[in-house]
């Protein structure tokens, strides 16, 4: 691959070590500032007004009762912002919709789920601005709604958008895509994709056994503690400055430029410390609102959402209908697979399906495979990412698929993946052929795992399940400072969105330099310091912003080499960097005394000035990941409770930088699986409002629902980065549903295809049996 | 009458501060006192964030009114290092990586401060229920309770 | 022009003085203990109190006492209080087991069982332990005190027989007999941090040769408030615990249920478990006699 960043193979000495985080003191001191600790001199807060309607007219909106109350200083509705046509604009290196986004952020004609926000108001506190919202008066006229994806793709379903005609994508293998003309009728099915490879109907005409399931999940949402907030001041002049907690503050700046008509130079965004985002910080929600209403009054505006705000108005992942159809010959190879996906994007259209279609079989090398999804519009909040965005849902239905395959073929489930593993130089029905992975390393590390191995007892199951995700690169700079006493100040652009990106990227400088990674101060820079940078998701915050630290870092230490030779003065090429030191290249070259970094630093004045190195590139050369699960579950069949008695998760890490960190990825994603495959879900009342907006009865495990989550981090290189990382943080949520599901099946006799695996369900199918 | 007027201890020093009477200790510690370091995930005790001590008890600061600690001590994280000196949880969460985004950590080591005092040598189970009051999404809990128990074991000597 | 509701505060020192304010103030008055349910409610604008009269500052609200046998516990008195009485443990292990489920640590260190009895909600998980260990509540009112039993106390959701010029001051228990014990248990999707979906609160009497002598049963979550299955306290009392004899008991539990569909549990879901739940009770209480 050109443009990428080779691996080599060298000895290491801070990679792989476990360093105390930089962001750590602060964190366990409390002194860690997040969205909502930031509070600037004369800030008014701001609440949002938001349907109670899951769909409605707005035929008028009054706000002047809620400007009347002292303290009341600024009402926007819709109206206050430029409409938008429907088109897909490329901003921030996402295509969106601006004709959607600036819906989502305030609605316009119509209310399309429960809390869409209405009207936003700024106060001189916050008591006065929740009580402002009680004084406003909006006319609705209630309209009939769908909230399920089945339903909502029936003909004659009731519509979100009249104008929605859905949009038809082929891509087969070896082919140019090609798109057909929309049907005559609107419908919810905002797009129909399909991918195809080889000729399915032979492949299947060629099997021995074939398995064909349906199978249902529910919305889950990414439930980071944190709620949104942010912190905005427009002044008179039109400079915008915005603090808020997201995973991508370029991106927020690119999103509130368009939909406020701002130029982008006029908007700084200062990213906070993030409490969690799992996705779900990608996109605006509150920072439009926040500036709008600053752009009126001239003062800083705060706005922080509750947490039934979260809950009935930023993004859970979609809801999914998934048919899986998958077809061996005798001996257990897969010679045919076929799936229609479809999923539920929310209120408007964009639901993770190229993510969701592209990842649901690609762990296997198969000759012929079709997969069709849908992308349907329905009245829930616009959908977002949630770690490996779509590929739990699709995942969930082709593992449960293979199991049975298995148990059929009375193959031992991890072997039936063995033989039909992807490997190095396998082509995927998307086109991308694969470089070195590590699928099968997991896969048999997993069958030699104690764990794998431990005998269960009565109502106990153990399944097994695995997953993909391809990872990202793209836009990604940093820019490194050797201060005068040859310590390095890093600011980066991505965000360190948990996992300690901060550190590993440290560490990588460090192991640059060879020096220890305490000497390395990271900062993550505002969008006024730095290049673009894209959203920090899809795995590649340690990958991507590896890189470009790393290659921050070799300019640097080839401008040190460069101090070195003038010192000397030799020819820079007889002058190496080993180990912290400009040493010459050979005992020829002179005997000089090896110059620390300290000591170029220290005369970097006399020697041309400071030393610097920066990098600003698209990254590529992502490094698929892979990962295997082994669950073991006890089922209560008087109660149809299950639990979770051991928990493996084996995954290719490509190389662990800190493995504390990727430990802690797979474990937290582990367990956000395990919500997902027991009891996480979005109820809805037959009015069409969601009906648990709070962590009482949105379940998220709790500490006492988990056992410890065993890891084995398996270290197969990436050819595209210098130290081999792969992306690691999407993989660990894609397993568990199905290896959870399998396990049940192991443990009660009966295959569950529906999410979540919730007591009533599981007591009702044992009852039945 | 407008505000009330309330004087309570915080980490030992004696403060006062004016307060609507609807007003939770949450809000007012975190916008009033500026003491930040305790978290709102929720307002509705779920989620833990918001633990701190008063007088000796382990609460949800997001669930107690701010007129209620007149004459009371409260305990935030901002009081549980001494000096240069971290607390011994402070230290475990740190050497065992029991943090990521680190917004439920302050609320954990109140909670698991509270704990151990009570309960020097607690199992695995014993933990896992006492800080079940305590959401974190990011780690799975893993590393959490591996430092409590480590911190345990060294607090024991 | 309008202006922003201000609510008010008072906590008063006595009980006298706390019904005259509840008697003279005009508005939406609401009592504070714990204050779990009252400020989530407020949070959420259920309740929007125009006076909040905190009775923590009573003393006699705050008091835990054992006297003749008698426990008499505050209405104020948290449920970490009440956990750490050891003696109280041992005598009434199954008010403990209910008390013990209420919310987290966190909100044990606040949260009072007289708040859980007022806040009335079909699945508070003290009720139906109290109303098996035969509690009553202690009412003060403007006319002086009167108690009745718990599960004459709770009339539905959220509703009890309190008047509106009425404070709760207390829990009574009967003295405990001997060979006697209880339990509680409920059902949860979580381990923790959850709202019942079932509970089953159940004190039995044993004579020395293994008869059931006495028996009360309390189910909650599976009606508009705790109920009492007298049915299923007959079927226990008189006879030795047999497998055949909990079968009966159990029938008795499943048919006197009568839940709804909601979004914490199904109705066909509830009346299997409720029967499950009482069963393992049952055993628990049992194991506690011997
Ligand atoms: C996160 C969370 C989890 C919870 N989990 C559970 C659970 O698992 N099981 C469960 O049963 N409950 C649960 N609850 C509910 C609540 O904690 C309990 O009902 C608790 O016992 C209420 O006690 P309190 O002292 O906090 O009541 P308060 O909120 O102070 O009062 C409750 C109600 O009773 C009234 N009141 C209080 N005292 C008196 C009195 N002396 N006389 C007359 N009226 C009075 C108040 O005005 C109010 O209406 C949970 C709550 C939260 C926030
Ligand atoms: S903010 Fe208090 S428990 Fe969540
Ligand atoms: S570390 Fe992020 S929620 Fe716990």
């Amino acid at each position: 691959m050109s443009d990428t960043v080779a691996y080599e193979e060298k000895k290491l000495k801070i990679i792989g070590t476990r360093p105390i985080r930089p962001d750590g003191v602060d964190k366990v001191t409390g002194r860690a500032r997040y969205g909502a600790d930031i509070n600037l001199p004369g800030q008014l807060f701001g609440s949002v007004y938001r349907s109670p309607y899951p769909h409605a007219i707005i035929k008028s909106i009054d706000v002047s009762a809620a400007l009347a109350i002292p303290g009341v200083k600024a009402a926007i509705t819709g109206d206050d912002f430029e409409d938008m046509p429907s088109q897909f604009i490329p901003v921030g290196e996402m295509v969106v919709n601006f004709r959607d986004m600036t819906r989502n952020v305030i609605a316009r004609e119509k209310a399309l789920y429960d809390g869409h926000p209405i009207v936003a108001i700024a106060a001189i506190s916050e008591s006065i601005a929740k009580e402002a919202l009680k004084h406003i008066k909006v006319d609705f006229e209630i309209l009939p709604h769908v909230i399920d994806v089945v339903e909502a793709m029936k003909p004659g379903a009731t519509l979100l958008h009249e104008e929605q005609y859905t949009l038809i994508e082929r891509k087969r293998l070896g082919s140019e895509p090609t798109t057909e003309s929309p049907p005559k009728e609107p419908s919810n099915i905002a797009k129909r994709l399909t991918w195809e490879k080889g000729d399915i109907e032979n492949g299947f005409s060629k099997a021995h056994i074939i398995i064909e399931k349906e199978f249902n999940t529910k919305p889950v949402h990414q439930g980071y503690i944190e709620p949104h907030a942010t912190v905005a001041t427009c002044t008179e002049d039109g400079q915008v400055e915005v603090y808020t907690c997201s995973q991508g503050h370029f991106v927020i700046r690119s999103q509130c430029a368009k939909l406020l008509g701002i130029e982008v130079s006029k908007i700084k965004v200062i990213p906070t410390e993030l409490g969690g985002g799992f996705g779900g910080k990608n996109n605006v929600y509150l920072e439009p609102l926040a500036i709008m209403l600053s752009k009126i009054v001239h003062r800083p505006v705060k706005m922080v959402m509750s947490r039934n705000e979260v809950f009935r108005a930023t993004g859970p992942s979609p809801a999914g209908h998934v048919k899986v159809k998958i077809g061996c010959d005798k001996n257990g190879n897969i010679v045919a697979a076929d799936a229609q996906i479809d999923m539920q994007s929310g209120a408007f259209p964009g639901s993770p399906l190229p993510q969701a279609t592209i990842t649901c079989f690609t762990r296997y090398d198969i000759e012929n495979v079709r997969v069709i999804g849908h992308d349907v519009t329905t009245n829930r909040p616009k959908v977002a990412a949630y770690r490996a965005p779509g590929a739990p849902i699709a995942a969930f239905g082709v593992e449960s698929v293979m199991d049975e395959l298995a148990e059929k073929l009375s193959i031992d489930p991890l072997d039936l993946r063995i033989m039909n593993a992807a490997k190095e130089g396998t082509q995927t029905y998307y086109g991308v052929t694969f470089p070195q992975i590590g699928f099968l390393e997991t896969l048999k590390r997993a069958k030699a795992h104690k764990n794998y191995n431990i005998p269960l007892e009565k109502n106990q199951g153990r399944g097994v399940a695995t997953g993909f995700w391809m990872n990202i690169g793209n836009d990604t700079t940093s820019s490194l400072n050797v201060n005068d006493d040859g310590t390095i100040a890093l600011t980066i652009g991505t965000i360190d969105v948990a996992g300690g990106s901060r550190s590993s990227l440290a560490m990588m400088v460090a192991e640059e330099f060879g020096i220890d990674s305490d000497k390395v101060r990271v900062t993550t820079g505002d969008t006024s310091q730095l290049g673009f940078n894209f959203v920090t998701a899809g795995s590649r915050g340690t990958f991507a912003g590896g890189i470009v630290a790393i290659l921050a870092a070799r300019k640097a230490i080839e401008e040190c080499k460069i101090r070195a030779a003038k010192t000397w003065n030799v020819p820079l090429d007889e002058v190496v960097w080993e180990d912290g030191y400009a040493r010459p290249a050979s005992s020829n070259v002179g005997g000089f005394d090896p110059l620390s970094l300290a000591d170029i630093a220290k005369n970097a004045t006399k020697t041309g000035g400071p030393i610097a190195g920066h990098s600003e590139k698209n990254v590529q050369g992502a490094g698929p990941g892979f990962g295997t699960q082994i669950v073991d579950v006890e089922v209560d069949k008087e109660t149809g409770s299950v639990k979770i008695l051991r928990h493996t998760v084996i995954q290719d890490a490509g190389k662990a930088i800190h493995p504390a960190y990727v430990e802690g990825q797979y474990q937290g994603g582990a367990v956000q699986g395990i919500g997902w495959a027991l009891n996480e879900e979005y109820i809805y009342g037959d009015d069409g409002k969601l009906q648990n907006t709070g962590f009482l009865d949105y379940r998220v495990p709790v500490a006492s629902d988990v056992p410890f989550i065993d890891t084995d981090i398996v270290e197969v290189p990436n050819p595209y980065h210098p130290y081999g990382v792969r992306g690691i943080g999407e993989v660990p949520i894609i397993p568990p549903t199905a290896a959870i599901a399998n396990a049940v099946y192991k443990a009660t006799g009966i295959r569950f295809n529906s999410l979540p695996l919730s007591p009533p369900k599981v007591l009702a199918a044992i009852t039945k049996k | 009458m407008t505000r009330r007027h309330i004087e309570a201890k915080i980490n030992g020093d004696n403060c006062d501060f004016l307060c609507e009477s609807n007003e939770t200790l949450l809000s007012v510690i975190r916008n009033q006192l500026q003491l930040t370091g305790t978290k709102e995930g929720c307002s509705t005790g779920d989620c833990g964030a918001c633990s701190v001590m008063l007088d000796g008890r382990l609460v949800c600061s997001c669930l107690t009114l701010a007129v209620e600690v007149e004459g009371k001590n409260i305990d935030t994280i901002e009081g549980m290092s001494n000096g240069e000196d971290l607390h011994i949880l402070q230290r475990k969460f740190l050497e065992h990586a029991a943090l990521q985004c680190g917004i439920c950590t302050p609320g954990f080591l109140i909670a698991a401060r509270a704990l151990l005092e009570k309960n020097p040598n607690p199992t695995e189970t014993e933990v896992r229920y006492w800080l079940a009051g305590n959401l974190c999404r990011c780690t799975g809990y893993h590393k959490i309770v591996e430092a409590v128990l480590d911190a345990a074991e060294e607090m024991r000597g | 022009m309008k202006r922003v509701k201000k609510m008010q505060y008072e906590s008063p020192k006595s009980i006298d003085d706390a019904i005259s304010l509840i008697s003279n103030s005009p508005g939406n008055v609401r009592l504070l203990a714990g204050g779990t349910d009252l400020l989530v409610q407020m949070q959420s604008q259920v309740a929007d109190p125009d006076l909040v009269i905190d009775i923590k500052n009573i003393k006699e609200m705050k008091e835990f006492k054992k006297e003749d046998g008698v426990y008499t516990v505050g209405a104020a008195v948290t449920g970490m209080e009440i956990i750490e009485h050891e003696e109280f443990g041992s005598d009434w292990p199954g008010v403990v087991d209910g008390v013990k489920l209420i919310g987290s640590i966190q909100i044990k260190g606040r949260a009072s069982m007289g708040g859980n009895l007022c806040n009335a909600s079909p699945a508070a998980d003290s009720i139906p332990a109290m109303i098996a260990s035969g509690a009553s509540a202690v009412i003060a009112g403007p006319n002086g005190r009167r108690e009745v039993l718990v599960e004459d106390f709770i009339k539905g959701p959220g509703k009890t027989s309190l008047k509106s010029n009425e404070i709760l001051l207390s829990v009574k228990f009967p003295i405990k007999k001997p060979n006697s014990s209880g339990a509680y248990l409920r059902f949860t999707p979580r381990t923790e941090m959850d709202i019942a979906v079932v509970g089953v609160g159940i004190n039995v009497t044993m004579s020395d040769s293994g008869i059931c002598e006495e028996a009360k049963v309390s189910i909650g979550a599976v009606a508009e408030k705790a109920l009492v299955v007298e049915d299923a306290a007959t079927a226990l009392v008189g006879n030795k615990i047999t497998d055949e004899i909990i079968e009966n008991f159990i029938s008795k539990v499943r048919a006197s249920a009568r839940p709804i569909n909601d979004k914490r549990g199904t109705v066909d879901f509830r009346i299997q478990v409720i029967g499950v739940i009482a069963k393992r009770a049952l055993k628990m209480a049992l194991e506690r006699i011997r």
